[in-house]
């Protein structure tokens, strides 16, 4: 059966061609961070947890180094061939792929068809890129290697925030902070409730960068035994509105890497939290009407 | 209460501007000590998490395949695509692609969009030809505006679609609490915040249009 091991095996490739191109270049902190990214994909499974938390650590200090390089200027060139039609490969596949893998459970692990369709999808881009544009063997990993660069160390930060998420798992934060916020609700007040839930799972969110590790938490502290026992709401309102709020706290934090860190670096911001700041006047209404619907359903 | 200190750690890490992968690192080792857990322990077990989350990092495998594009003149080949279309605004676009984030993930298809897949190839250069038309000066502002408006539009339409990671969480945390509740049942409440998302988004694009129609006169 193909699984994400094939996806694995692609981005390792990339990651490994990189780094010889580096090697090249001289560009020897960029080589030895690319070459990592490029043995964890490939071999990540065979160096065991203890291997992996030492190849952590050797990336940090290559990525806080200060010695990596940036991606050289880009080349705007005249446009040939149908660019629209190849950017639309990718997505086109990503959507294709999803639909026929989810089908074929004997073939391809159906809980990994949306990667392996985005895998396959950037392969087929790439062939067709070759055949119509005609570029010399190696450009497309020296152009994505330019872009790599460009993003540079954020590139690993949404892989060690969702670590992080797994120690402060292990080592209970979430219980703590439960505790806390429960504590914080005046009695008896069905709106001191909601916005406590509410904004809780906002903040929450934000300190650690993903909804799906603050739900559990405030759902236990506030959500089941205040807004859905002893006021009587409706479950399924209490959670879903609850989980949206969290989503907004999402848009509000650079814990969020892979949202709002990331498409900064990726288009080249001068200001690492410009993305954060575009979405702010958004997020702050849309946590207040929340809490109000919120409140409406439960009251 | 001691293991809040790696929450302290991030917090003040994040404010005093240090290099966020050593605040990271610094914050598990904290919190895995005020947990009672030795160092290689520690070590180990971020390890093991590192390596199960790599799917995240596996995305920068379409970047030679934007670059390439990009080599051959993609931004250029946009930017003459919005001149040719007269009415289109960097708001009217924004809100247009909005509405169409938030179809396609309340239907599931979230990977259909993204920073890497459509935002830098597309959705980006798109928005800065036609705010630059509008007499637009900081352009980088409109391509953060760009990646704001792909964020809120996959967060505030995915959570429609009953089969999405969040509502098989809220189902599972609910059940332990020997609540039973239908997928279906949570994934409709995500529709009236999904309809607000887009009238707050869609207000503030609306109003860029007109404060740059204004800057003009």
């Amino acid at each position: 059966m193909i699984g994400v091991g094939f996806v694995y095996l692609v981005a390792g490739a990339f990651f490994a061609a990189c780094a010889l191109m580096g090697i090249a270049d001289r560009r020897w902190a960029n080589a030895l961070f690319h070459g990592l990214l490029a043995l964890s994909f490939v071999a990540g499974d065979r160096i065991g947890d203890l291997g992996n938390g030492v190849l952590v650590l050797v990336l940090v200090a290559t990525a806080t180094s200060g010695r990596m390089r940036r991606g050289g200027p880009a080349e705007d060139a005249s446009p040939r061939g149908p660019l629209l039609a190849l950017t639309l490969v990718v997505p086109a596949a990503a959507l294709g792929g999803t639909l026929i893998f989810q089908r074929v459970p004997a073939l391809v692990d159906p809980r990994q068809a949306t990667l392996l369709a985005l895998t396959v999808g950037v392969l087929l881009a790439l062939a067709l890129c070759h055949l119509l544009l005609r570029p010399a063997p190696l450009d497309g990993v020296r152009a994505g290697r330019r872009l790599l660069d460009e993003i540079g160390w954020a590139a690993v930060m949404p892989q060690l925030l969702a670590s992080l998420g797994a120690v402060f798992a292990a080592a209970g934060v979430g219980e703590v902070v439960g505790r806390l916020t429960a504590h914080a609700i005046p009695d008896g007040s069905v709106l001191g409730a909601v916005i406590v839930y509410a904004v809780g799972m906002a903040l929450f969110t934000v300190v650690m960068g993903n909804a799906f590790a603050a739900f559990p938490v405030m759902a236990a502290a506030v959500g089941i035994p205040l807004l859905v026992r002893q006021h009587g709401g409706d479950p399924a309102p209490v959670a879903a509105i609850g989980m949206l709020a969290g989503f907004c706290g999402t848009l509000l934090t650079p814990m969020a890497a892979n949202f709002n860190i990331v498409p900064a670096a990726l288009l080249e911001l001068r200001d690492r939290h410009g993305v954060i700041r575009a979405q702010a006047a958004t997020a702050v209404p849309l946590l207040l009407f929340n809490i109000v619907l919120l409140w409406w359903v439960v009251r | 209460m001691l293991v809040l200190a790696g929450v302290a750690v991030i917090a003040l890490g994040f404010l005093l501007r240090f290099n966020p992968l050593l605040v990271i690192v610094v914050a598990a080792l904290v919190t895995g000590l005020a947990a009672g857990l030795d160092p290689v322990a520690i070590l180990a077990r971020f390890g093991h998490a590192f390596n199960e989350a790599r799917y995240v990092t596996a995305i920068y495998m379409v970047l030679p395949v934007i670059g390439l594009l990009e080599r051959a003149g993609l931004q250029a080949r946009v930017r003459s695509l919005v001149v040719g279309l007269r009415g289109l605004t960097v708001g009217r676009l924004l809100a247009g692609y909005l509405l169409f984030r938030q179809v396609s993930a309340a239907l599931g298809l979230n990977a259909i969009g993204g920073p890497a897949q459509t935002v830098r190839p597309l959705v980006a250069p798109m928005a800065e030809a036609a705010a630059a038309r509008q007499g637009a000066i900081d352009l980088d502002q409109v391509r953060a505006l760009a990646a704001a408006t792909d964020n809120v539009g996959l967060f505030f339409g995915e959570d429609i679609f009953i089969a999405i990671g969040s509502i098989l969480l809220m189902k599972g945390v609910l059940d332990g609490f020997g609540i039973h509740v239908e997928p279906f049942h949570m994934s409709v409440w995500a529709i009236p915040t999904a309809l607000a998302a887009f009238l707050i988004h869609g207000l503030r694009l609306w109003l860029l249009d007109r404060r740059l129609a204004r800057t003009v006169r």
